[in-house]
């Protein structure tokens, strides 16, 4: 099929869908309670994209291909199109974002039922999927940019659903606010892009990375950087992530851990061949790469809710992916954002099965009189639900075993191949690359211990619930089970698409093959000199120990918390001292940032801003009025007040002054 | 010439539809009469907008144009011309648009005083429409003034309870640099007439444009030009007559102040201070950018803490015209393309935010928003408008804000007089400040649960309130996503304005240049008869 015609529906579908359920639900409020009406039209509008874009992908030549519609914006030399560009790389990146998003949809079928707000749910996811179109596809950076602002707006609109209640419309502020300081260094890139190369578009700003000055080229890529940061929530812009957990559970999974935070990622990979001519910037991606990694897992082992334990999971895995990208493996990132979206996904489209099986519970205390309140999002309430949600239980631990890291499951081979690259990459002579692969390692372990710590608080041990032999959660409906059971199978297969090279003889490791520039692919890689023959011994070794850590890691956590359940974060907590006291207050990012940024910028405003323009700015302004007026007690017949006069006055005026020149 | 009444008809239709109102007796058929004039007048501009060919470039006179030029006696060169170019379409059909929008959302939020107040809001919009379409001096400065008498009596009687104050602090602000200018029209036209009209003063734009100003006189006149402009604009730190006149006008007050005659300031810099005075324009941008952007912060910060809605909507647009003041300062096609279109944007989405700010005050009499707070739940559809004008305020990608602040600021960064790589980084972050200002009024508003009984019963859009959002909500997404049809109607004028400034400006100095050099031929030979004479 004609690609232009696959890509126009691929992205008018789900704006469709977002335009007819938002409009329809808005004006027409007898149509709201027809929920299977939104839940159809929602889901169908990605699931055909999906099915379009399949057949993009198999049919695809090799060669990439440019779709313009019409010009967006022209102005000067500035010329700028609604272009869409199929090619490896962001092919893979819709084949995700329509099919994990598609499932996604048909779980909210199940998930949101019953929500007066169903059909602006719907509206809102398909515009996310609409605006993340254009940021995978676009062919330029101002459309890439439609698309980031455009995810972000979906995100800030998702977080704050439900928003009667404050605490949610406060952490979709946060969201968006910080992802526009995110934005405002994506915006000044492309001011430097553009004035050094006089164009946006791909095909130009990556066709010669030495036509930038090296400076040039380090700020493009660090302030590029710097906007991935706030989309892809890592240090110093993560903190918006964990509080946007707010938004309601399908949400978490689509957008803030498949699809939108690997924006970032995606975007460095879009343009690598900059990133790789500017190795300091590099360093940086992957210090704080690793350094988001570290402190994102030891908070993730003091959380008690679950899907807390999920965000700050998530930020440590997109850790992972810059630690990847800074040592010049932007293929290995994405290949770890392809899997990641597989059992990332599963997690939080199972802890979403587990809040709605603890809110029966709830539901149930409160019609049997139960006075207190339990909060079914913490894991201390939870304990042996495997016994009631086999599926979402099954499906929860084969995705846990996969991002631990546990042998031929997916997680296995990203993230150890994102290990080896760091560490082939310091091999090479880049020193950074040895601390990047050290912090590596020990997030890896700390990864395999604080999920199967999360798998057994919530799925093993005893009901912890008050009332527990009367009052029972249930498994979900199958419009919520199905799309688990499919993401958990991925997230078990999904990792043979990248078998590491001595496995596969450099042969079979398929994305590599298919995105990466020695092959045509558009994603570059570093050159680096070849390895003596002994190399092959310690690539084994690696994955050897890879396999070491994530196996030794589920096992210690299985065994510390099977045996003593909540009681072991007391031991850890004793062994580990103030650190503890640290990572359970996540290292006070928050209260810094209000301390330092918020409250100043808002006091010093309220005090100081203020009053000077009301007494200074405006008092001057006053001032010289009162002192005309002082004056013109004596002309008082000149100042009435009635600007009928002054009018006449203006008229006058002017008549005596042409009068002057004319005569004079 | 051929002439064309269309022109004439647009900027004269709303007082021909005044004195007819001034007959009428009943409040109805008053209004009605207002709204028919305004729709008609909108349709009427219709056929300027579709006469306008921008591939036409003229010379003497505009497109459309209609001028009388027997009103004064052959010693001086005053005359009636008005007509279209690029520079002001889009401006006109703002004017023309916002008329009905005005008329209907003023039905019932007016309470006394009925037909005083349509008649003037009527001679309101012939005088911003002549401002805009004249292109003699004289007569620009005529309706420039003429504005201000119904602005006046707008806010000062169906204001709020300061009204008499901000409406005397408005007029006389405002007439303060408007007398000051008059006097360097005159100057001007008298200087100019000697040098290209034969001694006959002239205030003919297309005359003046040819006339190379020179060296010494630039700088004043270009400040007395600049410094009535800023006012109207208006630019910090002359800002405050704004606040006090935007909080105390009737809601269409508002939207007039905002959606269009601030824009008399910004235009009023494009129209003359450029390309009357390109060698100070560019030799004092700099300035003028600085405090552009000061305005931009400052403006932002002061409105996050404004406890009022109105307030604080009138301080974000100190802050959103600082872009169009950087955009024009830049010399660069892309920014002056991007303020031209931001001028209509800010038109669209702060026009909105006073509408909807309105409503809610005609619903329940207060501006503080901590008398509101929920009311997503109560009033949806008003919610969705006021949630769509925020994104498009605050540069939303997709909505027309952001295609006019990316073309200014990607321009500004190219731009060699205030391309400052920190100054336009300090001017970016207004998109940050944007989103915390404007979204820290939803949460206040509309979000979090119902705290005040009264907001429980609030009643949602009514079909005229729906009618008079959905035009601008509509445009705001058209511009958003396909802005071009727009911006090529204005680009030939703006790239050709561009290129007239830099030639002046070359030849300005080569002037004062030569001018420099035939002082130092005659200096330069002193010592050395001095040395000879040792």
């Amino acid at each position: 099929m004609n690609s232009d015609f696959l890509v126009q529906w691929i992205l008018l579908l789900p704006l469709a869908g977002a335009v007819l359920n938002g409009l329809g639900g808005l004006f027409l409020p007898a149509l709201r309670e027809r929920e299977s009406l939104f839940g159809i039209v929602g889901t169908a509008v990605v699931a055909i994209p999906f099915v379009l874009t399949l057949i993009l992908f198999l049919q695809y030549s090799g060669e990439a291909h440019v779709t313009t519609f019409y010009t967006w914006m022209a102005a000067g030399d500035l010329d700028v199109s609604f272009a869409y560009r199929i090619d490896e790389l962001s092919l893979i990146m819709t084949l995700v974002v329509t099919g994990v998003g598609a499932l996604i949809h048909l779980y909210s079928v199940g998930y949101m039922h019953g929500d007066p707000g169903y059909w602006r749910f719907f509206a809102y996811l398909n515009l996310f999927i609409f605006a993340m179109l254009n940021l995978v596809l676009g062919d330029n950076l101002p459309v890439l940019f439609l698309g980031w602002e455009g995810v972000g707006l979906c995100s800030y609109l998702l977080i704050g659903f439900w928003y009667t209640d404050l605490k949610n419309s406060a952490a979709a502020n946060k969201a968006f606010i910080v992802n526009r300081i995110g934005d405002f260094a994506f915006l000044m890139a492309m001011f430097v892009l553009f004035k050094e190369l006089g164009a946006l578009d791909f095909g130009t700003i990556l066709a010669d990375p030495q036509a930038l000055s090296q400076s040039n080229l380090n700020w493009v890529v660090l302030l590029l950087f710097i906007g991935a940061t706030g989309k892809s929530a890592q240090i110093p812009l993560f903190i918006w992530l964990p509080d946007a957990m707010a938004g309601p559970t399908p949400v978490s999974a689509l957008i803030h851990a498949a699809t939108m935070v690997t924006s970032g990622l995606y975007l460095l990979a879009r343009v690598s061949p900059l990133v790789l001519a500017a190795p300091q910037v590099m360093a940086v991606i992957a210090i704080i790469g690793a350094l988001t990694a570290i402190m994102a897992a030891t908070i993730a082992i003091t959380q008690n809710d679950i899907k807390r334990v999920l965000a700050y999971s998530t930020v440590s895995q997109l850790g992972f992916m810059f630690m990847a990208t800074g040592v010049g493996a932007f293929f290995v990132a994405i290949f770890h954002v392809f899997t990641h979206a597989f059992f990332k996904a599963c997690l939080f489209l199972g802890s979403g099965s587990v809040i709605h099986g603890m809110h029966h519970v709830e539901h149930e205390l409160h019609k049997k009189g139960h006075e207190g309140h339990i909060d079914p999002q913490d894991m201390r309430t939870m304990g042996n639900l495997r016994k009631y949600m086999p599926a979402t239980s099954t499906t929860y631990l084969l995705s846990t075993l996969a991002i631990a890291g546990i042998p031929l499951f997916s997680g296995f081979f990203s993230k150890d191949e994102i290990l080896f690259k760091a560490f082939e990459y310091g091999y090479s002579g880049n020193t950074y690359a040895w601390f990047v692969w050290i912090v590596g390692i020990i997030t890896a372990l700390l990864t395999a211990i604080y999920m199967v710590r999360s798998y057994v608080l919530t799925f093993r041990g005893k009901e912890r619930w008050p009332m527990a032999d009367e009052v029972q959660p249930h498994e979900s409906p199958w419009t919520m089970t199905v799309p688990l059971w499919i993401l958990s199978s991925l997230a078990v297969v999904g990792g043979f698409v990248g078998l590491p090279g001595v496995i596969a003889h450099g042969e079979w490791n398929w994305i590599h093959h298919w995105l990466g520039a020695p092959y045509g692919g558009p994603v570059a890689e570093p050159v680096l000199p070849a390895h003596g023959g002994g190399f092959l011994a310690i690539e084994w070794g690696l994955i050897l120990l890879g396999s070491a850590i994530a196996i030794g890691g589920v096992w210690f956590g299985w065994r510390a918390y099977d045996r003593h359940g909540l009681d072991y974060d007391r031991k850890i907590s004793e062994a580990t001292g103030r650190l503890y006291g640290l990572w359970r207050g996540k290292y006070y990012w928050d209260e810094i940032y209000d301390r330092l940024v918020v409250q100043p910028l808002i006091r010093g405003s309220e005090k100081l801003l203020a009053p000077f323009d009301e007494y200074v700015v405006d008092g001057i302004v006053n001032g010289v009025g009162h002192v005309t007026r002082g004056a013109g007690q004596v002309l008082r017949y000149l100042q009435t007040g009635r600007v009928q006069n002054y009018a006449l006055a203006i008229v006058f005026g002017v008549a005596v002054v042409l009068g002057i020149i004319l005569f004079g | 010439m051929e002439q064309s009444y269309l022109t004439s008809w647009v900027i004269f239709l709303p007082i021909v539809g005044a004195v007819v109102a001034m007959f009428l007796r009943s409040v109805n058929a008053v209004r009605w009469t207002a709204l028919i004039t305004t729709l008609g007048t909108f349709v009427l501009s219709i056929g300027l907008y579709l006469g306008f060919d921008p591939a036409i470039s003229t010379a003497s006179a505009p497109q459309l144009a209609h001028v009388i030029s027997d009103w004064f006696p052959e010693s001086i060169d005053i005359k009636y011309m008005v007509g279209i170019d690029g520079l002001n379409l889009l401006l006109v059909m703002l004017t023309t648009l916002l008329g009905p929008v005005v008329v209907a959302s003023s039905w019932l939020y007016i309470d006394k005083g009925h037909k005083a107040y349509y008649v003037l809001l009527l001679i309101l919009q012939t005088g911003i429409t002549g401002v805009f379409c004249s292109f003699d001096v004289i007569l620009f400065y005529i309706f420039f003034e003429l504005t201000l008498i119904p602005m006046y009596f707008i806010i000062g009687v169906w204001g709020g309870e300061d009204r008499i104050y901000a409406a005397v602090k408005f007029v006389l602000y405002t007439l303060v640099g408007s007398l000051l200018m008059l006097a360097a029209i005159l100057y001007l036209g008298y200087h100019a007439g000697e040098a290209v009209n034969a001694g006959v003063f002239t205030t003919d734009w297309y005359k003046l444009v040819t006339f190379n100003t020179p060296l010494e006189m630039q700088t004043w006149l270009f400040f007395l030009f600049a410094f009535s402009f800023a006012i109207k604009v208006p630019l910090f730190p002359l800002h405050t007559w704004l606040p006090d006149a935007h909080v105390q006008a009737p809601t269409g007050g508002s939207v007039i102040l905002a959606g269009v005659l601030l824009k008399m300031g910004t235009y009023g810099l494009v129209r003359f201070c450029l390309p009357f005075f390109p060698w100070a324009s560019t030799e004092y941008a700099m300035f003028f950018a600085i405090l552009a952007v000061v305005g931009i912060i400052y403006g932002a910060l002061v409105a996050r803490v404004q406890p009022d809605a109105k307030k604080l909507v009138a301080y974000s647009s100190v802050s959103h015209l600082g872009f169009v003041v950087l955009g024009i300062f830049a010399f660069t096609t892309e920014a002056l393309q991007g303020a031209m279109i931001q001028m209509v944007n800010h038109g669209l989405s702060t026009g909105a935010l006073f509408l909807l700010v309105g409503m809610l005050y005609e619903r329940r009499h207060t501006r503080l928003m901590e008398d509101y707070g929920g009311i997503a739940k109560v009033v949806p559809v008003l919610s969705f408008f006021m949630v769509f004008s925020v994104l498009a305020s605050a540069g939303l990608p997709g909505l027309n804000g952001f295609v006019g602040e990316f073309l200014i600021l990607v321009g500004s960064f190219n731009s060699e007089t205030v391309g400052h790589p920190l100054l336009i980084a300090l001017a970016t972050t207004g998109v940050i400040l944007a989103a915390v200002y404007l979204l820290w009024m939803l949460y206040r508003t509309f979000f979090g649960p119902i705290t005040v009984e009264e907001n429980r019963t609030m009643k949602d859009v009514n079909l005229r309130e729906f009618a008079l959002m959905a035009p601008l909500i509509i445009l705001m997404f058209v511009l958003g996503f396909a802005p071009n049809t727009f911006l090529a109607k204005s680009e030939p004028a703006t790239s050709h304005l561009l290129e007239v400034i830099e030639a002046k400006r070359l030849a300005t100095e080569a002037v004062a240049k030569e001018a420099e050099m035939l002082e130092r031929e005659q200096v330069v030979p002193q010592p050395l008869l001095v040395k000879s004479n040792r």
